[in-house]
């Protein structure tokens, strides 16, 4: 018997180049005026794999989602391939830091609606297609599932597959295994690793965690707060799947944690 | 199937000593009548008429009309409340003029409304339905609102990132993550809805129709209190099968989903 042939969509690898120009934005808090960034500017490759590090308040969430179009800049402006970033577009998928999937919907339901979305495709290809990302997340057997009946770990697992199921441009992680136990995190590395080279997407991770952003980016960059801007930039050229526990990697996530503590002892953050 | 037994092992002893206190065990020499049957009829009164009424087709007729008035009645409830509900969660100016008014004559027992509504509407089925709309309405409003307002915002947010529109995200997202609620408030509109209807029947007679409420009504009119007693029980059935058969399955379903079951 001949192998039935995946779907076209399956085959489609879209990336995008991204960038970030002179962006700004304040927020009113109770204790007056936040800049949560401050003239901020990035350019990101096609098939880029970048970690935004930094401690909590330095805007690097908030540039998340003005680059997923949630949010609006001040000034300045994003782009995905020259074009501005005007609201959420299917293109830049988000995962975030709570898995955020729906509990009236089953595992493979979840991994559904965003495809639902797409047009071009009948329900049966769908179908065809959210099994094969819930095979990439190593989900498969969970397509029935409930979604309180799941791990935290397997949350992640599911959101990543409901994220990558429309085939974006861009995937965009907010802090996503910052919730989980460090075994599972470890594994997740791999997987991410793994899904990022068999996709190649343009992924934007987002963390507090220096060791984790060195372990998965071709670029950490450090952001500091108060206001929020990006101080440093970190080339991460270690050969993949990286591990964590790596001597090297731990090197370089000093280096980073170093760099942050001075900009702490400065007095330029708290 | 213990619960079950529970359940019917108590029932029978309610029935042994109700049966016992109106001279119904007679026959096995336990004679304690404490009323006589105008103050509070036996059990084989109450079933004899259930079952005289149900051979001649009139509970069964008077049944089908109360239940057409409930279910109409409650379908434009919830079709006014459900919207009026997801409005006044998503603008603050409907919440604080609705909403209120909402909150207002939820706390106002339905049958209030009868006097009006016989002047509005005169002894009609209009009338009837106008007490049961706004025996629904408000509760369903209320939970609707309360429902959606619950909803982690997170979820509108990833479907919005997933390309869903907003009217999309409203009714595949948003309706659904606030089902618990709002199927809460559609069960507390239905037990409202049917206490309004039976006390707009007892007090509105129409000639388009002679209720379960009339029924009551008329029993009490003529001392005939095994027919008040019998039609005391069929709206306690009612009310039974419909939280057995309509509500009890969509909540179980819910529970199972959300992981919010007990047993």
């Amino acid at each position: 018997m001949t192998e039935t042939a995946p779907h076209p969509e399956l085959h489609d690898f879209p990336t995008a180049r991204l960038s970030v120009e002179r962006v700004t934005k304040t927020f009113e808090t109770q204790g007056g005026l936040v800049t949560a960034l401050q003239d901020v500017s990035i350019s990101i490759r096609e098939g880029e794999f970048v970690c935004f590090v930094g401690p909590s308040g330095c805007g690097k969430s908030t540039l998340l989602n003005i680059i997923a179009g949630l949010e609006k800049p001040d000034s300045g402006q994003a782009l995905i391939n020259g074009t501005p970033i005007t609201e959420p577009g299917r293109d830049r998928l988000v995962m975030f830091q709570e898995h955020a999937l729906f509990p009236w919907l089953d595992v493979i339901g979840n991994v559904m609606f965003g495809l639902k979305q797409k047009p071009n495709l009948n329900n049966r290809e769908r179908l065809e297609v959210a099994k094969y990302y819930l095979y990439l997340v190593k989900m498969d057997n969970f397509a029935h599932a409930n979604i309180h009946e799941l791990s935290g770990g397997m949350k992640q697992r599911v959101a990543l597959a409901r994220s990558l199921a429309p085939n974006p441009k861009i995937l965009l992680m907010d802090e996503p295994f910052s919730a989980l136990d460090a075994m599972t995190r470890e594994q997740l590395y791999g997987d991410i690793q793994d899904i990022w080279q068999k996709r190649k997407k343009t992924i934007i991770f987002v963390t507090h965690n220096v060791r984790e952003a060195v372990c998965l980016g071709d670029r950490v960059l450090l952001f500091t707060p108060h206001p929020g801007r990006i101080r440093e930039e970190f080339a991460v050229n270690l050969p993949r799947p990286r591990n964590i526990n790596d001597h090297d990697l731990a090197d370089i996530s000093q280096r980073i944690t170093a760099a942050l503590k001075g900009y702490h002892q400065a007095g330029e953050c708290d | 199937m213990k619960n079950t037994t529970q359940t019917l092992l108590f029932f029978l002893l309610l029935i042994l000593i109700w049966a016992g206190v109106t001279g119904d065990l007679s026959f096995l020499g336990i004679d304690c009548t404490l009323w006589s049957p105008y103050v509070l009829p036996s059990p084989s009164l109450v079933a004899q008429y259930l079952w005289d009424n149900t051979v001649n087709g009139k509970l069964p007729l008077s049944m089908l009309i109360t239940l057409k008035r409930l279910l109409i009645g409650y379908v434009i409830g919830l079709l006014i409340g459900v919207p009026l509900g997801m409005l006044a969660a998503r603008f603050t100016c409907v919440r604080n003029t609705v909403g209120v008014l909402g909150l207002g004559f939820q706390g106002l027992p339905s049958v209030c409304w009868v006097p009006l509504a016989c002047i509005w509407f005169g002894q009609t089925e209009a009338a009837l339905l106008f007490v049961v709309i706004m025996g629904t309405l408000w509760s369903v409003l209320l939970s609707t609102e309360n429902g959606i307002r619950n909803v982690p915002p997170i979820y509108a947010r990833a479907a919005r990132t997933m390309g869903s529109s907003p009217l999309h995200t409203l009714l595949f997202v948003t309706l659904p993550a606030s089902a618990p609620f709002v199927v809460s408030g559609m069960k507390q509109g239905w037990a409202f809805a049917w206490r309004s209807l039976m006390a707009a029947e007892i007090y509105v007679s129409v000639v388009s129709g002679f209720g379960i409420g009339q029924y009551l009504h008329y029993g009490r009119e003529l001392q005939r209190m095994h027919q008040v007693v019998g039609v005391m029980f069929i709206i306690i059935l009612v009310g039974l099968l419909a939280d057995k058969l309509l509500f009890s399955p969509a909540e179980l379903w819910l529970h199972r989903r959300w992981g919010t079951a007990r047993d």
